[in-house]
């Protein structure tokens, strides 16, 4: 049991600390979000230099190893500067689907470009009509000749249109999930793009017959690789959340101690002292279960399910609680665009939307319940 | 990071786990699974057993008599002490006072008190609240005059847990009613024989006898039963405090307490099917497990930190808030599920010697534990108060 991160750890967080303080301020950051999402910053530039790309990518194709606390890290850095960059949405779930999926021919063509950050990804496991279920594809592959035909609506796509490819899951004639990958290019293909209320660029993906090569077909049964690779994202996106959680408390924290009313600063309401302990509760136990999601992404698959499914629906709510704490606790500012916590308020609210909210997860923890 | 324990650690679990099997009395595993009220005896019998093992004092290091074991094996401890349905160790002597004696008491009490406890000869119970003093704990007006080489005390103290069978009582008294509240307070050990010492019953609205009011009538109590300087009690009350606060978040009872809900929740049918597949009560199950998950890594974080060289701090005080509002979670959901078996009461099966049919037997306590356990979120320093701790010494507002 051990819970000190070791002394590699502690430099990738200093360096994020200090990455994320420096670059990604209000003002920069509004700046990052007026700018095109379709292609680079400098910010991914820089991520790239430092060997950020690589991170969370085993060895053997080409990344650093780094195990599920090492994505933790990332992750909460990135909350809590709330980093308008898809890390996860770009790089970490289509890369790593690659990863356990592609050969080596696909490797080199998307994969290596990607930890090298020579252009960015997309995946596209979501279906209006499936809610957050990835295994409710109505999206069709159909193999005709030397080429794989594909029909379908893809839903609230991140990162579309930065992305060089995208993953796409479809439904095959034998009745498996299958995965491709569909070039930005790709004849038929048309989007809707837009942002998400919490300022993520994202898109819906038609697929009006889009045909390719065998070669952009990825896996012809993804199912459990997609399920392992999911896994991961929502244990991220926890990671994620804690930080985002950590600075709303903070920021709602030194508005109590600043702001006056009755000729006292609002920090010494007990009311309110409370409702701030309350906050910090839900966030402690939240990093608790953020923690059990890293450290659980190796174990077997329903174990591992069971407890990232635990986490996010956990998260979910601690996260929800913060922010409407953090708005109510600033106050009529806290209603504003101006005020910087409402932007973690709306982060915080719309991180149960992806990946699963909390009652998803709930059925999913309610379903491998054991009894004995 | 990883959450798993050593192979030393695990085999350390080993031990514990066969030693439970073998030397815990059944019949008295038996009165705690089934929530009967421990008598004087089964205590003292089973901490004779943790005594003779070594095992008694699993807080104390080495020099005193104790197995120096670290924040991990205690935990280990005390949760499998907890699934094998072992009676809690009364802590009032091995965990509350004897700390303090170590740390603030003199050579002569070390060697006088230590031994007692370790051997049961004395059984301590703590002097601490009071009618007019609860949550403002530094407002108690129990008096010691200085008469010589005795201080004469009068007062009222009051919730004395299992005073009954005590024969010590630590206790917080004035020693200067002109100094600042805090300043005045003196830390005495007084023995339960002296003249002037009654000892009243508290029933609770379970029907159990488990606090005392304790009146103090011109109790004569040596100087030298005087743990640290006069006017530094408040200092042992503090250090006390957060020693109480440290195993209060209960996780070892919790798990039993969810692990038995739903085994419960699956016996028990309702139209036709397993309680437990009811969605409204599954999902409550389901969130008190979540909860239970992260308490226990948080509980983990905090030994991890104790063993690393921290001290037990406000942390703690997290941790009783959820843990003891987990714990009265499942005591209502176990209450629920029992449905109209939780109706009827059997005071004299809970405390006494009677007897009640096996179906009867399984059900007698749940409602009871569930009126006995609100005493959970109110003492130990009772959670609003462990929340104005946490704001001021965590977040200094």
């Amino acid at each position: 049991m051990d819970f000190a991160l070791t002394d590699e750890q502690r430099m990738l967080e200093e360096t994020l600390t200090r990455l994320v303080a420096d670059q990604v301020s209000p003002e920069q950051r509004r700046a990052m979000l007026a700018a095109a999402p379709n292609r680079a910053s400098a910010l991914w530039r820089t991520f790239a230099e430092l060997g950020l790309l690589h991170m969370s990518f085993s060895e053997d194709v080409g990344g650093l190893g780094g195990d599920g606390t090492d994505l933790m890290i990332i992750m909460q850095a990135l909350g809590r500067g709330l980093v308008p960059e898809p890390y996860l949405a770009g790089l970490v779930l289509p890369g790593q689907l690659l990863a356990v999926t592609a050969n080596s021919e696909q490797q080199t063509r998307w994969l290596a470009p990607l930890l090298e950050g020579e252009h960015q990804l997309a995946l596209a496991w979501q279906e209006i009509g499936a809610r957050y279920d990835a295994f409710t594809v109505s999206t069709q592959a159909t193999q005709q000749g030397d080429q794989w035909q594909l029909n379908g609506k893809k839903h609230v796509v991140l990162n579309l249109e930065a992305a060089a490819g995208t993953l796409v899951s479809a439904r095959l004639a034998n009745g498996k999930l299958g995965l491709f990958i569909v070039p930005a290019d790709a004849p038929g293909t048309s989007t809707h793009l837009y942002r998400t209320i919490d300022d993520q660029p994202a898109g819906d993906l038609t697929l009006d017959s889009v045909k390719l090569p065998l070669t952009n077909c990825l896996s012809e049964d993804v199912s459990d690789k997609l399920a392992e690779v999911l896994a991961v994202g929502r244990a991220a996106l926890c990671a994620q959340a804690i930080g985002a959680m950590e600075e709303a408390c903070d920021q709602t924290l030194a508005y109590l101690k600043e702001r006056k009313q009755f000729g006292v600063p609002l920090s010494t309401f007990q009311a309110l002292q409370h409702r701030m302990v309350d906050m910090h509760l839900h966030l402690e136990q939240s990093r608790s279960m953020a923690i059990l999601a890293a450290t659980s992404l190796a174990l077997p698959a329903s174990e591992r399910d069971y407890k990232i499914a635990a986490a996010k629906a956990y998260c979910g709510e601690s996260a929800r609680f913060i922010a409407e704490q953090a708005i109510q606790l600033h106050g009529a500012m806290g209603m504003t665009e101006e005020c910087y916590v409402a932007n973690y308020a709306k982060h915080l609210v719309m991180f149960d939307h992806y990946l699963g909210d909390s009652d998803y997860h709930l059925e999913t923890v309610s379903e491998l319940l054991k009894v004995a | 990071m990883n959450l798993t324990f050593s192979p030393e650690e695990q085999a350390f679990c080993e031990q514990v786990r066969r030693f439970l099997a073998d030397a815990l009395p059944s019949d008295i595993s038996q009165r705690v699974r089934l929530g009967r009220h421990l008598r004087a005896d089964d205590y003292l019998r089973w901490q004779n057993i943790l005594s003779e093992q070594g095992w008694l004092a699993s807080n104390w290091p080495k020099e005193f008599g104790g197995p120096g074991w670290g924040p991990v094996q205690r935990h280990i401890f005390d949760e499998e002490c907890a699934a094998a349905h072992a009676p809690t160790v009364v802590p009032f002597g091995v965990n509350m006072v004897a700390p303090v004696i170590m740390k603030f008491g003199s050579v002569e009490q070390q060697q006088h008190y230590l031994p007692r406890i370790l051997s049961n000869q004395d059984w301590w119970c703590q002097g601490y609240s009071e009618p007019g003093a609860g949550s403002d704990l530094a407002g108690l007006n129990t008096r010691a005059v200085r008469d010589g080489d005795h201080y004469i005390v009068n007062g009222q103290k009051t919730w004395t847990t299992l005073g009954q069978h005590a024969n010590m009582l630590f206790c917080l008294v004035r020693t200067d009613p002109d100094a600042k509240k805090q300043a005045g307070i003196s830390f005495l050990l007084i023995d339960m024989q002296s003249p002037g010492i009654t000892v009243r019953p508290i029933i609770t609205l379970d029907g159990a006898h488990e606090v005392n009011e304790v009146f103090l009538d011109n109790v004569r109590v040596p100087v030298e039963n005087r743990v640290g300087e006069e006017g530094q009690g408040w200092t042992c009350a503090k250090f006390l405090l957060t020693h109480e606060r440290t195993g209060i978040a209960g996780l070892g009872h919790a798990k039993q307490a969810l692990r038995h809900l739903k085994s419960l929740a699956s016996r028990i049918q309702h139209r036709g099917k397993p309680l437990l597949e009811l969605p409204s009560f599954r999902q409550r199950v389901v969130k008190a497990e979540l909860e239970l998950m992260a308490l226990e890594v948080t509980n983990l974080r905090v030994i991890a930190a104790a063993r690393d060289g921290g001290v037990p701090g406000a942390e703690s005080s997290l941790l009783k808030v959820r843990g003891s509002e987990l714990r009265q979670e499942l005591s209502e959901l176990t209450r629920r599920a029992l449905g109209p078996a939780a109706l009827p009461f059997f005071p004299d099966f809970l405390h006494g010697e009677g007897s009640l049919d096996d179906e009867r037997a399984q059900s007698a306590a749940a409602s009871a534990q569930y009126f006995n356990r609100r005493k959970l979120s109110i003492y130990g320093g009772a959670n609003e108060i462990q929340k104005s701790i946490v704001a001021k010494t965590i977040l200094n507002m």
